[in-house]
């Protein structure tokens, strides 16, 4: 039954009419999500951003579809091109906050390359990737983050190919933010987002997050409460940690933190001649 | 009003600006290149933006959300990034979302012949993404209707919130002729509707009676919801089939509501021809060439040239002319044909194309049809 009155300090951030969510019990992107309201919210009461020029956008997804689950303009379009739908969208109208929302399959499996070549451009727009290891959607099938050996619907004899660090890829281009937080501290989730709001540039958070109904299912892990302290037990938050740190990795440890803290020119801010690097 | 000597590629570029394009995103391919190379140099200066996506799918994706933001939005390429657009051409169809495509036709299938022409892409252009959908498209001649057919894809897109293909070829693009550009108000140039207040934008798919919804722009404070899923009139997500059929048949018959706005066609010789020859784009060129030929040797041959290709007016078309006869010639393996075969059931209608990397010369022209005169 859809709730019809606010009664949690988040619901304004809400489409009420649409809640519950589609998400799994057990699932993190509720948590994820709710950390970047929180973030969102403490932003918008400081006047710092307009809710008006708030803009999300996702992909296909469980990820994606936060997007139509936030009271804002939102996008949801097809599978991969939320980030070049975001930069049309910001270069038409610079005012415009773009948060481009979606899985690692999303983000950095189908859309890798207009990942790569945004956070080249330092397009300004804020990519938050949830990191769940799995596609989730679909059924479980093997994703670009998946660890080596996970039996998945498609990878029946164990996955073997190596795992994507997106951290260290964007870590390489010329993104002005880049960092990595968990579901297990959401905290960290909230300050990096809120950190990210208040900058220009290509901003780049990966959220690790929890997928006990499809991933657990696939490494044993199908209680919620079994995984989440699993993950738990497996994140090192470093808050000084080096690119080469930034492992994810489910036995060596799922390293979290901020990686890169700049504020190189922005690609607007180039097209604008505010700031000329040329 | 002025006078300039330009190619085809450019006087599309010129006549985007004309319609008032304010974004360009583009990735580099032959034969279309020089539109953003052009629009690259021109576009700022109008206060606009144009950049060099990743890919062609990068570059649709962009000029759909900045199309959303408030700007009138336009990509160019020809076969191969035509083909990478699909998806997403059906995500302005489902979103409702002005945008121009161009694509300059070149051989295929696959990279097949970059420089040379073609005309392989017309069912393409009219079914290559899924689901159901009408694209208006429309393909011009000349360098002025280049020109001209540019400022009516943007007005065809922002007055029926759709997507519009522009198809040029090879030809046309590289093509150097006199074009007369229009000054502002010489030309009409028409802008979306946008909600008339905070309740009406509250449904941005909910049709007025033209069947076309108010567009809201994003940053407004209206909540828009931008949705690739089946929607109902708010954009919430609505498996349902009463939603569904809505959705799907109103997506097209808002195109066929207004059919007499979008069908142009150009017909000579017509009134008294016994054979109509059926021609569109740089081929009608030499059939036309030939068409004259023919009436010098006094044959009663008529033409009729489709500025627009769809959707056709199938009541103009069977009515421009008696001719028992149809001969539909055209630049690839026989396409337009299948449907004036159609349109023209119960007269004798014959596919005479002519495949070839050129221009066909009108030579060819007539042997191709001589066989059926």
């Amino acid at each position: 039954m859809a709730v019809t009155q606010y009664i949690h300090p988040l619901d304004k951030h809400l489409r009420l009419e649409r809640i519950p969510t589609l998400y799994c019990p057990g699932c993190g992107l509720g948590i994820g999500l709710a950390s970047m309201l929180r973030a969102l919210d403490s932003r918008i009461k400081e006047g710092s951003i307009d809710p008006d020029k708030v803009f999300w956008v996702g992909g296909i997804g469980c990820s994606a579809r936060m997007v139509f689950y936030v009271n804002y303009d939102s996008a949801h379009v097809i599978h991969g091109r939320a980030i070049p739908f975001a930069i049309g969208a910001v270069l038409a109208n610079p005012e415009l906050k773009a948060i481009v929302v979606g899985g690692d399959g999303d983000i950095a499996g189908i859309g890798g390359n207009h990942l790569l070549h945004a956070a080249r451009r330092n397009v300004d727009l804020i990519v938050v990737m949830f990191t769940n290891f799995v596609y989730a959607m679909t059924g479980g099938q093997v994703a670009p983050t998946t660890p080596r050996g996970v039996k998945t619907t498609t990878t029946p004899r164990g996955n073997p190919e190596y795992p994507m660090n997106a951290v260290k890829l964007v870590t390489s281009l010329n993104a002005n933010y880049v960092a990595r937080a968990s579901i297990t501290t959401p905290h960290y989730i909230e300050q990096y987002f809120y950190k990210a709001l208040g900058k220009k540039g290509f901003r780049f958070i990966e959220v690790v997050s929890a997928c006990p109904e499809v991933y657990g299912r696939h490494i044993g892990l199908r209680n919620p409460v079994e995984m989440y302290n699993e993950l738990k037990k497996r994140v090192k938050h470093k808050p000084k940690a080096s690119i080469e740190e930034a492992e994810i990795d489910w036995d060596k440890g799922i390293v979290t933190g901020e990686f890169v803290d700049r504020d190189n020119p922005s690609y607007i801010e180039i097209l604008r001649g505010e700031q000329s690097e040329i | 009003m002025r006078k300039t000597f330009t190619s085809g590629n450019m006087a599309v570029a010129e006549g985007a600006l004309t319609a008032g394009l304010k974004f360009y995103a583009g990735y580099p391919i032959t034969p279309s290149s020089e539109i953003m190379e052009y629009l690259a140099e021109k576009l700022p200066q109008h206060g606009g933006v144009v950049i060099q996506m990743e890919d062609e799918i990068g570059s649709i994706n962009a000029i759909i959300g900045a199309s959303w933001a408030g700007f009138k939005a336009m990509t160019a390429t020809s076969g191969p990034g035509f083909s990478l657009m699909a998806e997403a051409m059906g995500l302005a169809v489902i979103t409702e979302t002005p945008i121009v495509v161009v694509n300059v036709m070149r051989a295929g299938p696959s990279t097949g012949v970059p420089t040379k022409t073609s005309q392989s892409d017309v069912l393409q252009a009219r079914w290559f993404a899924h689901g159901d959908y009408l694209i208006p498209c429309y393909a011009p001649w000349s360098v002025q209707e280049a020109y001209d057919l540019t400022i009516k894809a943007f007005n065809t897109a922002e007055l029926l919130r759709t997507p519009v293909i522009l198809l040029s070829d090879a030809v046309i693009a590289h093509l150097w002729e006199p074009l007369m550009i229009y000054e502002p108000g010489e030309v009409e140039v028409i802008s979306r509707k946008i909600p008339i207040d905070k309740q009406r934008a509250k449904f941005p798919y909910k049709p007025d009676s033209d069947l076309v919804p108010p567009m809201p722009i994003l940053g407004h404070g209206y909540k828009t919801i931008i949705e690739s899923l089946t929607h109902n009139e708010r954009g919430f997500y609505a498996p349902m089939n009463t939603e569904y059929k809505a959705l799907v048949k109103r997506l097209i018959l808002k195109i066929l509501k207004r059919i007499d706005y979008i069908y142009e066609q150009e017909t000579r010789y017509c009134d008294d021809a016994e054979v109509l020859l059926v021609s569109y784009g740089s081929t009608a060129r030499s059939v036309y060439l030939a068409t004259v030929d023919y009436r010098r040797k006094g044959l009663k041959i008529g033409f009729l040239r489709l500025k627009t290709l769809w959707p056709l007016n199938e009541e103009k078309i069977l009515n421009c002319s008696r001719a028992r006869k149809i001969i539909v010639i055209e630049n690839n393996t026989g396409k337009i044909y299948f449907d004036m075969d159609r349109i023209f059931k119960d007269r004798d209608v014959y596919s005479s194309p002519v495949l070839s990397l050129e221009l066909p010369t009108p030579r060819e022209v007539s042997e191709a049809i001589e066989p059926w005169l």
